[in-house]
């Protein structure tokens, strides 16, 4: 099977270039990580992340033939040839499929995503009913795999600015959460041109979560809330 | 060469359940603490358990510590340590509620309470009938906890060192352990992380199989350093093979499925777990399912095209119930075995999936090795927790949903003892020796100068192999004794490798060949014990000693590298404030 993958090493490439690689597989290997484990056994050069191999951990997100998924849940069946594999869009790249994800975190932990709720704390678990709970289904599954946020033109071109799909997602995460007090704060956070509003529900983020997840449903809300605040 | 050095009064070693919730406690103490790890910390291996975290909340049904430490005991076939069983059954409400109160999204009750399922080998009335005692958020608890936690440390200010490659443990001529070397990923710069107290929380080494449901990372660091720096390591022969990884791909199928009414089928249609375990049936402890399953499939009765699989059925319980509280399942399945389990059974077989030892600990997370005549003196500097420590509280054999909770437990503990230790300590970092980073450089001058040799992949391959073949689920005199001689040679060669990228920069072939150091290390340890041990235990089970053997073998092995040697040391029988449990023949 015929792959071209993206290769760039900052201390022996001037600019990068696309490698072709001609791998026979194996009947095991279904999935791209698979492959790209298959190639790495040939060529120890090239570089990638990569760990759970089960589309939990978030680590081997790239650009697999124009679109940002997850090499490891991946099928190479479903792949046309030869299959096109770059970096996540819009990140610096460190080396090879190997991005500087510190702008996709910084943005995550700007939106405090922890709980807030200053209540000591009772003796048992803080009370929370089916219904309630409920509503975190969609959100708290997030792997920060970064693909969403960096398939959305807004982060593309405001990544210090905009919080990204991800972000977000998390965001409304623990405004939905009945045990957290800091919705208001939450919202004045994200009550700001680019935070929040550079979000135009362009929808590459739902197109492309490895996870099935909605994170322009989630912003969507969290616009909800703001305009129901103001009236 | 003088290598940089940064000083902490702390280093974690390890971003995963058990290193986060240590630098939780830490961070309560303002301390300079560091927590190192080789991925994001929430892309650690804790992010893929499933089913639960165990306690005896006793929220459907009634429940307390004493069943749980009786079924842990009993799980652990007699070989675990009654008070550190003790310690973790007692402190389980307490750091499951703590979790909840940081946020933890459990899924809940009716009335608002955590929502909890039974699980392999939980009873109540002492061995009675199943209880529900797994604390779950939906099949991905594991990924909810990591997060929780993770969460929770960035509250707190921990200053987390993402992507950075222990190499070496750094003792001083009296043993104090005084720090590590590490590896900047990014930048390939080493450095000197200097600490008055080491913590390593850097999980197990189980991808020293070929068939393992274990993430790429674990390749069990923190024991190929501490047994580079003649740390022994502890009960390795006891490795778990999870009854239900997906044929195949080795991905985890929770125990949660069975535990929600899911069961086992032979290609007959057999529910065979009822002849092996009349009692508990499919919800037996992990070593019983899992060598019922290979019994099967070993006497012709194993299912698929190569009769060698097991299937799960779970289609009666309906597309609700998958849905709210399998859902993960249900999208692995779909995946990775290309069934929808709404529809047809999953076929699995067992996995391994879980180190039982490691690096011998006691209950407060202290590193203790047997020295002038204590078989347990603890290690000045040097603490460990989670799936890298044998405290021990698996003994022989773990419960499903006790590894999320030794790893809170024990992370928590071992941050309290550093916290105390610390506190009656001197302010003062000890001169590091002259010889400090010489093992680590060696290691890595090694590499850069190996010119020719073999491929690390091809070396690790048979080291896995070798693994599968000599030291599986059931094992045989001679293919022992075979495994020691061929891992022997494995690890000889892994000294041999060659890497053709000698770069700086993110260099993952470098952290590959340094990962089979310690893969190695542990796969030695793991058939040299396997080999010594002469009676079945636990998750070890020999053709030519069947029986447990109370008499001569209710001890812990230690193995040391040097010389490959091993030692034993009791086990404690005596917990901390109830009565002991005496052995008994264990039955499901």
């Amino acid at each position: 099977m015929r792959f071209s993958i993206y290769r760039y090493n900052p201390e022996a490439d001037e600019k990068p270039r696309l490698q072709s690689y001609d791998i026979a597989l194996e009947p095991t290997d279904r999935m791209l990580l698979d492959a790209l484990v298959r190639i790495k056994a040939r060529d120890d050069t090239l570089s990638f992340r990569r760990s759970c191999r089960e589309g939990v951990c978030g680590s081997d997100a790239m650009n697999i033939n124009g679109k940002n998924g997850l090499a490891c849940v991946t099928r190479i069946a479903d792949l046309k040839e030869p299959v096109e594999i770059r970096p996540l869009p819009g990140l610096p790249v460190v080396r090879d499929l190997i991005v500087d994800m510190s702008q996709f975190f910084k943005q995550y932990h700007s939106v405090k995503p922890y709980l807030v709720n200053n209540e000591p704390p009772p003796e048992k678990e803080r009370l929370q009913s089916p219904e309630d709970r409920e509503e975190l289904d969609g959100l708290y599954e997030c792997i920060l795999c970064a693909c969403c946020s960096t398939s959305c033109p807004s982060f593309w071109w405001n990544p210090d600015k905009f919080v990204g799909p991800a972000g977000l997602l998390q965001a409304y995460r623990f405004i939905a959460d009945t045990r957290d007090q800091a919705t208001n704060e939450r919202l004045d956070d994200l009550e700001d041109p680019y935070r929040l509003f550079r979000c135009h529900s362009i929808m590459n983020c739902v197109e492309v979560c490895p996870k099935g997840l909605n994170p322009t449903r989630a912003i969507g809300k969290i616009k909800d809330l703001l305009v129901k605040r103001t009236v | 060469m003088a290598l940089p050095v940064r000083t902490f009064d702390a280093v974690i070693v390890g971003g995963g359940g058990s290193g986060m919730r240590a630098a939780l406690e830490l961070a309560r103490a303002d301390l300079k603490v560091a927590v190192l790890s080789k991925v994001f910390p929430t892309r650690s291996h804790t992010v893929a358990a499933q089913g639960g975290v165990a306690a005896s909340l006793g929220n459907i049904d009634e429940d307390n510590w004493h069943w749980h430490m009786y079924d842990t005991i009993k799980g652990s076939d007699y070989l675990g340590d009654q008070d550190a069983i003790e310690f973790m059954c007692r402190k389980a409400n307490e750091v499951v509620y703590e979790l909840e109160h940081f946020g933890m999204p459990f899924d809940r009750l009716a009335g608002g309470k955590i929502y909890q399922r039974p699980f392999g080998g939980h009873m109540r009335e002492y061995g009675k009938s199943p209880v529900p005692r797994a604390c779950a958020a939906a099949d991905r608890t594991g990924h909810a906890l990591l997060h929780t936690l993770y969460q929770a440390n960035l509250k707190a200010r921990t200053q987390f060192f993402v992507e950075w490659m222990a190499l070496d443990l750094i003792r001083a001529q009296d043993g104090t352990v005084l720090g590590v070397t590490a590896l900047e990923m990014e930048t390939g710069e080493v450095m000197v992380l200097q600490a008055k107290a080491t913590v390593f929380a850097t999980g197990g080494a189980g991808r020293i199989f070929a068939a393992s449901t274990n993430a790429f990372i674990n390749t069990g660091d923190g024991l190929g350093m501490a047994a580079r720096a003649g740390i022994p390591l502890q009960d390795l022969e006891f490795w778990q093979f999870h009854p239900t990884g997906v044929a195949g791909a080795g991905v985890l199928i929770t125990e949660g499925v069975r535990g929600e009414g899911g069961y086992l089928l032979n290609k007959n249609g057999e529910r065979f777990m009822e002849r092996y375990a009349p009692n508990a049936k499919d919800l037996a402890s992990r070593d019983v399912v899992s060598r019922a399953m290979a019994t099967e499939i070993k006497e012709g009765r194993g299912a698929g095209k190569d009769g060698d699989c097991i299937l799960l059925k779970l289609d009666h319980l309906g597309e609700e119930v998958i849905s709210k509280r399998l859902p993960g399942i249900r999208e692995i399945a779909k995946t990775f075995a290309n069934v929808d389990p709404v529809k047809d059974p999953i076929p699995v077989v067992p996995t391994c999936h879980y180190q039982m030892g490691g690096i011998p600990t006691n209950y407060r997370g202290q590193v203790v090795v047997p020295a002038n005549g204590n078989p347990e003196t603890v290690v000045p500097g040097f603490y460990a927790a989670g799936e890298c420590a044998c405290v021990s509280v698996h003994g022989a054999n773990r419960l499903g949903c006790n590894s999320l909770l030794d790893l809170l437990v024990f992370g928590k503990s071992a941050g309290e003892t550093v916290i105390r230790d610390l506190r009656s300590e001197g302010k003062s970092h000890r001169s590091l020796p002259g010889d400090a980073s010489d093992l680590a450089l060696s290691r890595l001058a090694r590499l850069d100068g190996q010119k020719s040799g073999e491929r690390v992949a091809d070396v690790g391959a048979d080291m896995r192999r070798v693994m599968q073949l000599h030291c599986g689920v059931f094992r045989f005199p001679d293919l022992l004794t075979e495994g020691v001689r061929k891992i022997k040679e494995v690890a000889e060669r892994a000294g041999r490798t060659e890497i053709t990228d000698k770069s700086r920069t993110f260099n993952t072939a470098r952290v590959e060949a340094l990962e089979l150091d310690n893969l190695v290390e542990t796969a030695v340890a793991s058939l040299v014990s396997a080999d010594a041990r002469k009676e079945s235990r636990g998750s070890h089970d020999r053709a030519d000693f069947h029986q447990r053997d109370d008499v001569n073998w209710m001890k812990h092995t230690l193995w040391y590298k040097q010389g490959s040697r091993l030692e034993y040391k009791p086990v404690h029988r005596k917990p901390l404030t109830v009565e002991p449990f005496e052995p008994k023949a264990r039955v499901y």
